[in-house]
């Protein structure tokens, strides 16, 4: 399809005068936040929740990079009581689901959560207490609230588990992996954890971060947070390489990816450039049976937030056109400080049929809801 | 335009008696580039290999291709031995010395209307400015070539004083698809196929571009010049979007950048137009070339012996006469100095 040629002036009236319409919104990005680690201990066991304790979880880059804002997080998000954005129910609801129009939100838990924790049996178990503290906090409260399967993905077999042990509970809409993984993850040593997504029929999101160990860029670390930010792109693209190069789409025909902050701008032209190297490569890459862009077509979706901002406005529309409007899920990625309102930054510019399927006709056909 | 890499025989003669005899002693029988084999398809078009299916290192055959077929007037000629991958940075240097020699007496020598890139160890900065200025009193030598992934971002302040010779050498500085091999060539690890790698390039650059306007490279050289080669060009639009939109939002710790990512690549950066990538089927070219905004980045190149096009026109689809004078004519003499 393609988007009809809304205008932007069009555009300018729904920024002055607030939401244009009351559409629903299928979010596809929300971080719900642990206020310290200690809300998992419910759920694991003395031993773990000692080992954690005394040892904490390791990570594989010693700092990260100091956000622009604390914990990169909305000034307004944070709780009366100083704890962490993301960590109070009557707060999301509040600020966030009611006045939004949310009719359905992803919750992906980013903090503490277990991934990335370097102890085999700790980060099973931490995740685990999250899927726990998932359905407990949030999903049991509110059923516009759905959860993600948090899996040690480092760990396939366990994440496959895990995953199989949430398959049947229906406030479970999708599996949660994150972009920087060890190996690009669409290397076979994931496997176990697509074929148990599809056999559940739970897409797979990708969200960006992950300290593996590499470096961010692939010329070395960079020095500076908006040079991480940036490169997040950069991975989400050799992540969605990773996948279609394999074959993963050719095992897992009906797997569904989902890249959550990434952006979206480069789809088109990675596509391409896919197509012309499948033309050069193919005897290399024999288990590939259709194009690359085929591939990205029929199993890839891109979510919104943070969204490329071309100096002119007509050039997003080009690259939403050459995208596919059918392919992109709206993210807030509430209550972080590069939140998107829905009602402003999916705007009529991208025109109304789009604007309604970014919204939430697209989301409706990839999770189960 | 690629030169294929010498044979130690061929740099024999221009290394030093000391490495001759490191060579010998031990067991150094040239060093050939790993990751890619020179048989894959993309390396190098049929026409433009020899029988035994290596490409050509024909100097006949290659003006013919890029000047004599196109109606050229001059070729910029880089030959990547790969220097950016040795572990020794003295042993770097004195092949990238040699491959210099090699690529003045041995291949520019045979035609006047060949230029020549500036091969340099970057992991050995004192040798690499030392080269940059000899190469300069060379009029043919036109430009400096490093590889896309190094040790160390090319924002960071170590490399300034290879910056700081280009400039005063008049010369731009070109960065070419390839990496040194120090780190996975994505963030997420090492890619499985060569499909993947070559795919994964233009990553790497965006990675280096973000790290040198984010360092302030250009502020403290306002006339240096980055010149993308091979890498593509459709990718650069939404890299800048994003470098500028966490420029915004995140500049407090970079107060030093006091106008937009993007307008410090449109001033700063160039990119050549082999291989393009895309558009897709019923997009027009100059739709995405308005992406850019910036007409002056385009530089025309052949890319030979590269197999990116068939036998034919080696502009990006559906340009017009305006477009190609721009590309091949005007940016090109805008870009380099030097060239005459």
């Amino acid at each position: 399809m393609s988007l009809d040629t809304d205008t932007l002036a069009t555009d300018a009236g729904a920024r002055s005068g607030g939401p244009p319409q009351a559409l629903k919104v299928i979010d596809a990005d929300v971080h719900p936040s642990v206020k310290t680690v200690a809300d998992l201990k419910p759920w694991m066991s003395a031993e773990h929740w000692e080992m954690l304790y005394t040892f904490g979880g390791g990570a594989r880059t010693p700092f990260g990079y100091p956000k622009a804002v604390p914990y990169a997080h909305r000034v307004d998000a944070r709780p009366a009581d100083g704890s962490v954005a993301g960590s109070d129910f009557e707060l999301l609801r509040d600020q966030y689901l009611d006045p939004l129009n949310i009719e359905y939100a992803m919750l992906n838990p980013l903090r503490s959560s277990g991934q990335g924790v370097v102890h085999p049996d700790l980060a099973v178990s931490m995740c685990r207490a999250t899927n726990e503290w998932l359905v407990a906090h949030w999903t049991s409260r509110d059923r516009r609230l759905k959860a993600s399967v948090v899996v040690p993905f480092e760990q396939p077999e366990a994440a496959a588990a895990e995953v199989r042990h949430w398959g049947s509970h229906p406030d479970f809409a999708q599996v949660l992996v994150l972009t920087r993984a060890r190996e690009p993850l669409g290397s076979r040593r994931y496997w176990p954890i697509y074929a148990e997504a599809v056999r559940q029929g739970l897409p797979v999101a990708v969200h960006v971060f992950g300290m593996p160990g590499h470096p961010s860029v692939p010329g070395g670390w960079p020095s500076y947070y908006m040079e991480e930010m940036t490169s997040h792109a950069a991975a989400s693209q050799a992540m969605v390489t990773s996948f279609i190069v394999e074959g993963v789409f050719e095992a897992f025909p009906t797997l569904k990816i989902i890249s959550l902050e990434g952006g979206f701008a480069w789809a088109p032209a990675l596509a391409w450039r896919l197509d012309r190297l499948f033309e050069r490569f193919r005897k290399e890459v024999p288990h590939l049976r259709m194009r690359p862009s085929e591939y990205m077509r029929r199993n890839v979706y891109l979510s919104t937030q943070p969204m490329e901002e071309p100096p002119d406005a007509r050039h997003l529309r080009d690259v939403v056109n050459w995208a596919g409007p059918d392919r992109l899920l709206f993210s807030s990625d509430y209550p972080h400080w590069d939140f998107d309102d829905p009602a402003r930054a999916i705007r009529t510019a991208f025109g109304r049929d789009a604007q309604a399927k970014i919204l939430s006709g697209n989301a409706r056909g990839v999770y189960r809801l | 335009v690629h030169v294929p890499a010498p044979s130690l025989a061929q740099l024999w003669p221009h290394l030093p008696d000391v490495w001759r005899e490191i060579c010998t002693a031990r067991g150094i029988y040239g060093f050939e580039e790993t990751t890619l084999s020179p048989r894959a398809p993309i390396q190098a078009r049929a026409d433009w290999r020899d029988a035994d299916g290596l490409p050509t290192a024909s100097v006949e055959t290659l003006t013919r291709a890029v000047l004599d077929d196109t109606g050229m007037s001059a070729a910029i000629c880089h030959c990547l031995y790969p220097v950016q991958k040795l572990f020794d940075p003295h042993m770097a240097a004195a092949f990238a010395t040699a491959t210099n020699d090699y690529l003045a007496g041995d291949v520019l020598n045979r035609d006047a209307r060949l230029r020549g890139s500036v091969l340099i160890s970057p992991y050995h900065v004192p040798s690499a400015v030392d080269e940059v200025r000899r190469r300069a009193e060379d009029p043919r030598f036109v430009e400096v070539v490093m590889l896309a992934s190094a040790e160390l971002p090319y924002g960071n302040p170590f490399y300034d004083p290879i910056w700081a010779a280009a400039v005063a050498a008049g010369m731009p500085v070109a960065i070419h698809a390839g990496s040194s091999g120090r780190h996975p060539q994505t963030a997420t690890g090492w890619a499985s196929y060569q499909l993947e790698e070559e795919a994964d390039q233009p990553l790497a650059i965006q990675g280096q571009l973000a790290s040198m306007v984010t360092h302030g490279v250009f502020d403290r050289f306002p006339d240096l010049t980055i010149v993308l080669l091979g890498s593509g060009v459709t990718w650069l639009p939404a890299f800048a979007w994003r470098f500028a939109k966490f420029w915004r939002g995140a500049r407090i710790e970079a107060p030093w950048m006091t106008e937009s990512p993007i307008d410090i690549i449109r001033r700063h950066v160039r990119m050549t137009t082999q291989p393009f990538d895309g558009p897709g089927p019923g997009i027009p070219t100059a739709d995405v070339l308005s992406h850019l905004e910036a007409p002056q980045m385009l530089l025309y190149a052949s890319d030979y012996p590269r197999w990116n096009f068939d036998a034919g026109d080696p502009f990006p689809p559906g340009l017009d006469a305006a477009w190609r004078h721009r590309l091949a004519v005007d940016n090109p003499r805008a870009t380099y100095g030097r060239l005459q």
